[in-house]
């Protein structure tokens, strides 16, 4: 199944570096229609897990403050090429989207 | 005819494990997981609060082991890139705060065992202010700020 997170983790000296580029409209809940005046319910990404193999590498927590269509970039030691990560998002509504990648 | 019933039958079926796959992927599994989401903290309408709230200290001190990178001017304050980078032996978590907005606590980053301290993301200004970032170590709460001026909020329209 074709995912809507793009991941790109390159290894380089023993440190692999993952980028990421999620799709979601992040919603905080704070702005308004312009025409009905009517509050714009929240629709954000809380919660991002990050997995290298089987091992969470990072979990990020985010509020409504984190841009539209997330970009999330970050490291750790460790890594080849071929390996694979993992990279799931849960939002205030509980749908979730995973996606994955081969380290390059 | 026998075989068109049994093509029925194995869509039906088909059908019905792709649902029940939905629920347990779309409802259960979130639930456990977002018990952990620190509702309390993001709501937070100060930084000490939502420190407070989250990492459980709000005493943070200035450290040049911390670098943030951030524009100086932002344009747009709907995004806003912001880097932030450390090195401070066995950080175990990252937060970054807009101390301009509404709820100023915009994100958490938990490092397991082989993270590095460094997280790269895009965030939303409401208004100039400083971009501070702390970084949680076993010795404390270490951060750092960088002004960035705003020419167009990124909340409210």
């Amino acid at each position: 199944m074709a995912s809507n997170i793009k991941i790109r983790a390159k290894v380089s000296n023993g440190v692999t570096t993952v980028k990421s580029l999620m799709s979601h409209e992040m919603e905080t809940g704070l702005r308004k229609d312009k025409e009905t005046g009517d509050a714009i319910p929240a629709h954000f990404i809380q919660e991002v897990t990050c997995k290298w193999k089987d091992q969470v590498v990072m979990t990020a927590l985010w509020s409504g403050g984190v841009s539209k269509n997330p970009y999330l970039s970050f490291k750790f030691n460790g890594g080849e090429a071929g390996d694979p990560i993992e990279i799931t998002w849960v939002d205030n509504k509980g749908e979730t989207e995973t996606g994955s990648a081969e380290i390059s | 005819m026998i075989d068109a019933k049994r093509r029925i039958l194995l869509k039906g079926s088909l059908g019905a494990g792709a649902i029940g796959v939905a629920v347990s992927a779309g409802l259960l599994m979130p639930r456990a997981v977002l018990a952990a989401w620190p509702e309390a903290a993001f709501k937070a309408e100060d930084q000490a609060t939502a420190l407070k709230d989250l990492l459980g200290s709000d005493a943070v001190e200035a450290s040049d082991k911390v670098t943030i990178k951030a524009p100086d001017i932002a344009e747009n304050g709907a995004v806003v890139p912001v880097t932030v980078e450390s090195d401070v032996e066995g950080a175990k978590s990252i937060s970054i705060i807009a101390s301009g907005n509404n709820t100023p606590l915009i994100a958490s980053f938990d490092l397991g065992e082989n993270a590095m301290p460094f997280v790269s993301t895009r965030i939303k200004m409401a208004k100039t202010a400083d971009v501070v970032a702390v970084v949680q170590t076993a010795d404390g709460l270490l951060s750092a700020a960088k002004p960035v001026k705003v020419t167009i909020g990124g909340c409210g329209g």
